[in-house]
């Protein structure tokens, strides 16, 4: 980190008018060690104003203690005191910053340490991952390994940022030569396509404005992809899945709270309630106080039923004919987050949606020494109770679960619901 | 992407602009979806919860997204004030209405009588804000609360930019940032053992701006102290604090009145006043928008004191 910073200008307000046409996107950035990950997001917090002047004193007063000439950006994040001791990173930090047509919640997440585990947390509720790569060194084994976790989380957006452009001269051959060699790797993985786009962090080149020395390239800045990326999908074609989280009682009347985790629902659809398959239909809708006739993904709302059915927190609604999978044998890709090791026969628990429920842990792609931090793999689970379950790949939020450890309640795994996998035994 | 050479087949085209989307929820109410999440699966997954509120803003939007959480019944937590003895009477009072208003149940730890029993000593230069910790720490374990609502988020401080949105504690409340769970999707785990606890923060993902404008767009009523109004006021330490029995102003400090406003509320030792006209909530907005300050580093005195204070803090059990 060299460059030199100054406090930004601050954004102006929005009216209300604005502030309703403003929507959030969460993403998430990963890169190698030197590829100018934290002078990227330097730059882009600071180019989008939101680098206040207490902030860069506290930055600069930190940067001279430990030696250094001009601030380091990367201490704008990195806040802990072993952090600065030992000047690593060692956590997902979350920033925030606006501009006028978005607001952004960025998961920034260390390029070295248990970076497997903090760069899947970060792109667990990423709508966008940039992958960072130095144009001088191209796509090596560590973007490979990001961009398998960015397809194994289902990362709707990848960007793959080329950086440091000013060192191979803004060539659009060392670009399109990167551009080339990562399509191939996103074609094996299956990712479901990527933007790639030429900057420079230190000097800013196509961060914020697009550069007129890369005059070759007619894609967006930066900022402006981030900005108009589309946010939420279409909730319209997804089939819907509400898990209950909390059952409200008011009278005489039960009011199903929860968030809609997928798709729409009417009133007057017709729904099911899993595992107990009872059916009945929406008789009424409330949206934080707001009586509708529609709700939408990811919206918090309450529901009322017509017929009294035995409905309860770690229950699931569904409408549609895409019923979800009621499972004891779940089958998924992993990634092992804990110290301690998973092993065939561990006994934990499943956290899916509001539900928690035993399992043994029956079959792993790992040898006796079971899986241990960081690594990815296959397991398939034998559950106590069956579990209503989507593919990952058709619903981030129904197909995603954690394993806690019933002991110490401690979170070991971040699993990704893969029903038709191969058996973890076999691969 | 480049016109001198193949694109390749899997590239996507960059859109030009966003489409129509009419199912995109503008950012307050994906947040306000977010907050309402968190207050439900707290309510399905804990015994006694509580909810920490001063009176400050980020306690009352706290409180107001718990109440459209469990409408039409009613929030199924009690409140829980750390008194310093230092409050802002103006924010007393607000806390009382609030209460009464909802029919809720308060629960006040005093920093006040831990002094007049010994037990916490008042700290030289009068701050009461770190002696806060043992009262609230040792009122969660008499009340047996399992999970505290905290207001923190995590733009406010870079310590808090690390916290999660359940963060377990144990008996002495301590937080140890390297031994967090790591929180993936909206999983939140709070699984703890008897004598723990687990702080939650609902607006951990809210910044300054976004609890303004969610003020202004919910009509929420706030304590007057917000807004600009005249005070007796004395300089210390570059922040300008109310003139007052609780130890100032001292030698050398004169007091003038002086048109101000608060952009934090806490306790009145460490919590300064800015210059301010902003009457409005709208007046108030654009104050914000244009400061070149965090609330944290114009406000608070006890963030000045080092690098790691908030961290150090939190780590023993602050909120």
């Amino acid at each position: 980190m060299t460059s030199t910073i100054e406090p930004t200008e601050p954004i102006e307000p929005l009216s209300v008018e604005q502030l309703s046409e403003t929507t959030l996107l969460r993403f998430a950035t990963a890169g190698s060690v030197d590829d100018g990950k934290s002078t990227l997001v330097g730059r882009l917090l600071h180019d989008s104003k939101s680098v206040l002047t207490d902030q860069l004193e506290a930055v600069e007063h930190a940067s001279r203690n430990r030696g250094q000439d001009t601030p380091d950006l990367a201490l704008l994040t990195d806040g802990l005191r072993a952090e600065r001791e030992q000047g690593i990173t060692i956590d997902v930090a979350y920033r925030y910053f606006a501009t006028a047509k978005r607001r952004f919640i960025l998961a920034d997440t260390p390029g070295h340490v248990q970076y497997t585990r903090n760069m899947v947390t970060g792109a667990s509720t990423a709508e966008l991952t940039i992958i960072l790569v130095d144009a001088r060194n191209g796509v090596v084994e560590q973007t490979r390994r990001h961009a398998a976790i960015a397809a194994l989380l289902r990362v709707p957006h990848i960007v793959l940022a080329v950086n440091k452009m000013d060192l191979v001269g803004y060539e659009a051959k060392e670009f399109d030569r990167i551009v080339e060699d990562f399509a191939g790797h996103a074609a094996e993985l299956d990712l479901p396509g990527f933007t790639p786009i030429p900057v420079s962090a230190l000097t800013g080149d196509n961060v914020v404005e697009r550069s007129a020395r890369t005059d070759w390239y007619e894609g967006p800045a930066l900022l402006a992809h981030l900005e108009s990326v589309p946010v939420g999908g279409d909730p319209t074609g997804a089939p819907a899945r509400f898990p209950v989280q909390y059952v409200i009682r008011h009278g005489e009347a039960r009011h199903y709270a929860g968030q809609l985790a997928s798709g729409s629902l009417r009133v007057g659809d017709r729904v099911t309630v899993h595992p107990s398959g009872g059916t009945s239909a929406i008789e009424g809708i409330d949206v934080l106080g707001e009586e509708v006739r529609e709700a939408y993904a990811p919206q918090s709302l309450t529901l009322r039923l017509a017929d009294h059915l035995d409905v309860s927190r770690g229950d699931m609604i569904t409408s549609g004919p895409d019923a979800p999978a009621l499972t004891r044998d779940v089958r998924a890709a992993v990634c092992h987050l804990a110290d301690r090791p998973l092993r065939v026969g561990d006994r934990v628990l499943v956290r899916h949606t509001t539900r928690t429920v035993k399992a043994i842990v029956r079959e792993l792609t790992a040898g006796e020494a079971g899986l241990t931090a960081n690594d990815l793999g296959r397991i398939t689970l034998r559950t106590a109770e069956p579990l209503p379950l989507d593919d990952y790949a058709d619903c981030r939020r129904t197909g995603a679960f954690i394993l806690i450890d019933p002991a110490d309640g401690a979170t070991l795994t971040a699993g990704m619901v893969d029903l038709g996998g191969a058996d973890a035994a076999t691969v | 992407m480049s016109t001198t050479t193949t694109v390749p087949a899997t590239t996507t085209v960059p859109a030009a602009a966003e489409a129509v989307r009419p199912y995109a929820l503008s950012h307050l109410d994906a947040l306000e979806s977010e907050a309402v999440h968190i207050f439900r699966e707290v309510a399905g997954e804990f015994e006694r919860p509580v909810v920490l509120f001063s009176g400050g803003k980020d306690s009352i939007v706290m409180l107001h997204l718990a109440l459209k959480a469990f409408a039409p019944a009613a929030v199924p937590f009690s409140l829980l004030h750390v008194d310093t003895g230092h409050n802002f009477p103006e924010v007393l009072d607000y806390r009382d209405r609030t209460v009464k208003k909802h029919g809720l149940r308060l629960h006040v730890a005093s920093v006040q009588e831990y002094i007049d029993r010994g037990v916490l000593k008042e700290r030289s230069d009068g701050t009461r804000n770190p002696l806060q910790t043992l009262p609230l720490t040792e009122k969660i374990q008499a009340e047996r609360f399992d999970a505290v609502f905290g207001g923190g988020r995590r733009d406010e401080e870079k310590a808090r930019a690390k916290e999660r949105v359940f963060s377990l504690r144990d008996e002495f409340s301590q937080w140890d940032p390297r031994r967090q769970r790591p929180e993936l999707w909206n999983l939140y785990n709070g699984r703890h053992a008897p004598g723990e606890h687990v702080r939650v923060f609902p607006l951990s993902n809210w910044t300054e701006l976004d609890v303004w404008q969610y003020i202004a767009r919910e009509g929420i009523d706030l304590p007057e102290i917000y807004f600009a109004h005249e005070r007796d006021v004395f300089q210390r330490a570059g922040m300008w604090l109310t003139a007052g029995d609780w130890g100032g102003p001292k030698d050398g400090e004169t007091v003038e009145r002086r048109l101000v406003r608060y952009r934090t509320v806490g306790d009145m030792s460490c919590t300064g006043a800015v210059d301010s006209d902003a009457t409005t909530l709208e007046a108030v907005i654009t104050e914000i928008a244009a400061s070149r300050l965090t609330e944290r580093g114009a406000t608070r005195a006890d963030d000045k004191m080092s690098e790691a204070a908030m961290e150090d803090r939190k780590r023993e059990g602050y909120f």
